[in-house]
C-alpha cells in the first residue's frame, strides 16, 4: 500500500469532505495561501476557493465562537487554532459554549464542529508554543477528544469527526505530522472510543498516545531482544476512552505504564492510571508508572527542552522499574 | 407607523412586563429555584426589534433574556415550566432562566456568559449567508458585554465576513453594580462600530417606535447583504441585577435616579400616547392586562403540574449518539 505522511492524510480527509459535503468549510489563522502553520490545508484554497477556505483575523474567541454559530446555523465547520497554547484565550467558547449548547438547551441544537489544534514540544519553541494540555478538554463533558498517532488513524478519525454531530477537539502532534504510514486511498472512518493494540505483548501494558506511541513501539522492539514482551495500546480517542481494551491487556500482563505528553499532574496518564487502579487493582502485580512532562513550563534552552520532553529514555526507565 | 402596529407594540411590552412581575412574585415566594435576571423597564428593546424580524430569523440573547424570547414568540407556559425546572420547559428543565432556547422560532439560546453570544451570532450569520438564505440574526446583550473581548473580536469578525447580524446593546446603565462611567470613557457605545467598519447608532431605548425604526434600518441592511450593524438602546433596569437583590440595587444607585427612569417607562409612554389619540381606551388596556393575567395563571398551573425531569435524564444529551 502507498505510504503518505500524517499531514497528507489529514489533507486528503479535508479534501474528501469538502468535495462531498457542501456544508463543510474551514477557517483559521493562515490556513489559506500559506496552507496552515504545519501545511495541513496546503492547496485547499486553490481547489475550494476563499468562501470555503477562510483566513481569519487573529481572534481566537471569534474563530471558535463563530465556528460554533456556523454549526448551529447548519454548517459543518472545521476550525483550526494554530497551537493548543492559544486555546486558553478562547476557553469560554470551548468550555461554556461548544461543549454545553446541546445539553444546556435540552438537546434541541447541535454543534457539529471540529476544532483542530496542534500540540507537543519540539524544536525549541519554549513555554508558550510547546504544550500538550488536551486533558483540559477531556475534563469537560460534551467534547470528543481525538488524538491520532498514525497517518491511517488521522485520516479515519478526521473523517469520523467531520461526520459527527458532536463537537470534536482534534489534536495533532507536531512530532507526528511528517511520520509516514500506509493509508488507503479510499474513504474510511474509525469509530470514536476504539483503542488499537499497536503491538501485542505479554509482560507489560504500555498505553501511549501520539508521539509517545511511536517511542513506545521503538522501545518495545528493542526490548524484545532482551525477551521483554510489551503490549502497546493507542487509545486513539481520549474521550470517549476505550477502557475495555486497556483492562483486557492489564488482565493479561498485570503491569501498566501510561505514556502521554501532557503534564503528569491531573493529566491523561493520571486518569487512565486511576481507572485501572479503581477497577483492575486485583490484576496488578506492581505499581502503575506514568510517563509525561514534569511539573514545569517547557524551557527554551535545547538541553533543558530535551530534559523536558518525554521519549524513549523515560519509557525505558519506567519499564526498568517494573522488571 | 400605523395604529395597529403601535397597539401591537403596547401589547408586546405589557406581555413581557406581566411575565416579569409574575415570576418575580413567584420567585420571592420560593416557587422558582435558582436565580434569574429581570428585564422590567427594558421592554421596548425586545419588542421594537423583534417586530422587524421574520419568524425564521434568528435571535440570540443574554442572561437577561426573558423579554427577547417572549418578543420572538416564546410562550408563557413553556417559559414558566423551564423556570420551575420542569421537563416540559423550553430546555427540558436543563437550562433555567439563563438558558432558554426554542429553535423552532429561531431562538438559538440565551447565554449565561456575558458577551458569549456575540461571536456565535457572527457564525450563525455566516451560515445564513453561506447557505444563500436571507435570514437575519438579532443578537442582544447588555452594556457590560460591550467591554468583553468577545464583543471586540465578534463584531470585527462579523464585519470582515459581512454577515447579516444586527447587534443590539441594551444599555441599562449598570454591569451588576458598576456604572457606565467606571467601565469606559464613552458617552455612546455605538461609536465603537466605527472601529469595526460598520454603521452604529444610539437611540432612546425606552421609545419603542424609535427602537423599531432603528432596528428596521439594521435588519433591512443586513437582509439585503449590507453586513452587520450596531445599535445601542439606552434604557434602565428597574430591579436589581438579579431577582431578590436587596432594595433593587440601591447600594450602588440612588432613588432619584431610579424614579427619574421610571418616569420614562416605555409602556406608560406609549399607553399615554395611544389613549391621548383615542387609539385605545382604558377598557381595552384592562382587557389586555386581564388576558395576560389569565394566561399567566394557566402557565403557572402548567408549570406546577408538569413533572420534573427523571433522574435518568441527568446524562441524556451530553453527547449525540454516533451513527
Amino acid at each position: 500500500m502507498r505510504q503518505i505522511s500524517l499531514r497528507e492524510a489529514l489533507n486528503e480527509s479535508l479534501r474528501y469532505n469538502l468535495q462531498h459535503d457542501e456544508r463543510v468549510f474551514c477557517w483559521g489563522e493562515d490556513i489559506g495561501v500559506l496552507g496552515g502553520a504545519f501545511g495541513v490545508t496546503a492547496g485547499l484554497i486553490d481547489e475550494f476557493g476563499p468562501m470555503r477556505i477562510i483566513d481569519t483575523p487573529l481572534s481566537e474567541i471569534a474563530i471558535v465562537g463563530a465556528g460554533i454559530g456556523a454549526a448551529l446555523g447548519g454548517l459543518r465547520p472545521v476550525v483550526e487554532i494554530m497551537y493548543i497554547d492559544f486555546t486558553p484565550g478562547c476557553m469560554d467558547m470551548i468550555v461554556n459554549q461548544m461543549a454545553k449548547i446541546h445539553y444546556m438547551f435540552g438537546g434541541q441544537s447541535k454543534v457539529p464542529m471540529v476544532l483542530r489544534i496542534v500540540t507537543g514540544a519540539m524544536g525549541e519553541n519554549a513555554a508558550q508554543h510547546s504544550q500538550s494540555f488536551y486533558s483540559f478538554f477531556v475534563h469537560v463533558p460534551g467534547l470528543i477528544v481525538a488524538t491520532p498517532s498514525t497517518p491511517y488513524d488521522a485520516k479515519g478519525l478526521l473523517n469520523t469527526s467531520i461526520a459527527s454531530d458532536n463537537p470534536v477537539i482534534f489534536v495533532e502532534h507536531k512530532r507526528t505530522v511528517n511520520i509516514k504510514g500506509e493509508v488507503p486511498e479510499e474513504h474510511y472512518t474509525i469509530p470514536f472510543g476504539k483503542a488499537e493494540v499497536k503491538r501485542e505483548g505479554t509482560d507489560i501494558t504500555l498505553v501511549a498516545t501520539q508521539a509517545l506511541m511511536h517511542d513506545a513501539l521503538s522501545v518495545a522492539e528493542d526490548l524484545q531482544k532482551e525477551h521483554v514482551s510489551i503490549e502497546v495500546i493507542d487509545p486513539r480517542t481520549l474521550k470517549p476512552l476505550d477502557k475495555e481494551t486497556i483492562f483486557q491487556s492489564v488482565e493479561k500482563t498485570g503491569r501498566l505504564i501510561v505514556a502521554d505528553e501532557g503534564w503528569i499532574h491531573c493529566g491523561m496518564a493520571s486518569e487512565i492510571s486511576a481507572l485501572v487502579a479503581e477497577e483492575m487493582i486485583t490484576y496488578l502485580d506492581g505499581p502503575i508508572i506514568r510517563v509525561g512532562t514534569p511539573d514545569s513550563p517547557c524551557p527554551f534552552s535545547p538541553p533543558l527542552e530535551k530534559a523536558y520532553i518525554p521519549g524513549e529514555k523515560e519509557i525505558r526507565e519506567a519499564i526498568k522499574k517494573l522488571i | 407607523m400605523n395604529n395597529e402596529m403601535r397597539v401591537d407594540m403596547l401589547r408586546g411590552m405589557m406581555r413581557i412586563r406581566a411575565f416579569e412581575e409574575k415570576i418575580q412574585e413567584l420567585y420571592l415566594a420560593g416557587y422558582i429555584p435558582g436565580s434569574m435576571h429581570l428585564s422590567t423597564g427594558q421592554e421596548a428593546v425586545p419588542v421594537g426589534c423583534c417586530m422587524c424580524l421574520r419568524e425564521d430569523d434568528y435571535l440570540m440573547s443574554s442572561h437577561r433574556g426573558h423579554g427577547h424570547v417572549l418578543a420572538k414568540g416564546g410562550e408563557y407556559k413553556y417559559m414558566m415550566a423551564e423556570l420551575y425546572g420542569k421537563r416540559t420547559g423550553y430546555s427540558s428543565g436543563k437550562g433555567g432562566s439563563m438558558h432558554f432556547a426554542h429553535v423552532a422560532i429561531g431562538v438559538l439560546g440565551t447565554n449565561g456568559i456575558v458577551g458569549g453570544g456575540i461571536p456565535i451570532a457572527a457564525g450563525v450569520g455566516f451560515a445564513a449567508k453561506y447557505l444563500k438564505s436571507d435570514r437575519v440574526v438579532a443578537c442582544f446583550f447588555g452594556d457590560g458585554a460591550a467591554e468583553t473581548g468577545a464583543f471586540h473580536e465578534g463584531l470585527n469578525f462579523a464585519a470582515v465576513l459581512e454577515v447579516p447580524v444586527v447587534y443590539i446593546i441594551e444599555n441599562n446603565q449598570y454591569a451588576i453594580s458598576v456604572p457606565r462611567k467606571l467601565s469606559d470613557r464613552l458617552e455612546d457605545l455605538s461609536v465603537r462600530a466605527v472601529a469595526y467598519g460598520m454603521p452604529g447608532e444610539t437611540i432612546d431605548g425606552n421609545d419603542v417606535v424609535a427602537v423599531y425604526e432603528a432596528a428596521k434600518r439594521g435588519v433591512e441592511r443586513a437582509r439585503s447583504g449590507g453586513g452587520p450593524v450596531l445599535i445601542e438602546c439606552k434604557t434602565y433596569r428597574w430591579h436589581g441585577h438579579h431577582a431578590g437583590e436587596p432594595r433593587d440595587g440601591l447600594v450602588y444607585r440612588t432613588q432619584e435616579e431610579m424614579d427619574s427612569w421610571k418616569e420614562k417607562c416605555p409602556i406608560r409612554r406609549l399607553k399615554a400616547q395611544l389613549l391621548d389619540e383615542g387609539v385605545v381606551t382604558e377598557t381595552d388596556i384592562d382587557a389586555m392586562q386581564r388576558g395576560f393575567q389569565q394566561e399567566l395563571e394557566e402557565a403557572t398551573q402548567f408549570a406546577n403540574e408538569s413533572p420534573y425531569p427523571d433522574e435518568s435524564d441527568l446524562l441524556r444529551d451530553v453527547y449525540i449518539a454516533e451513527e
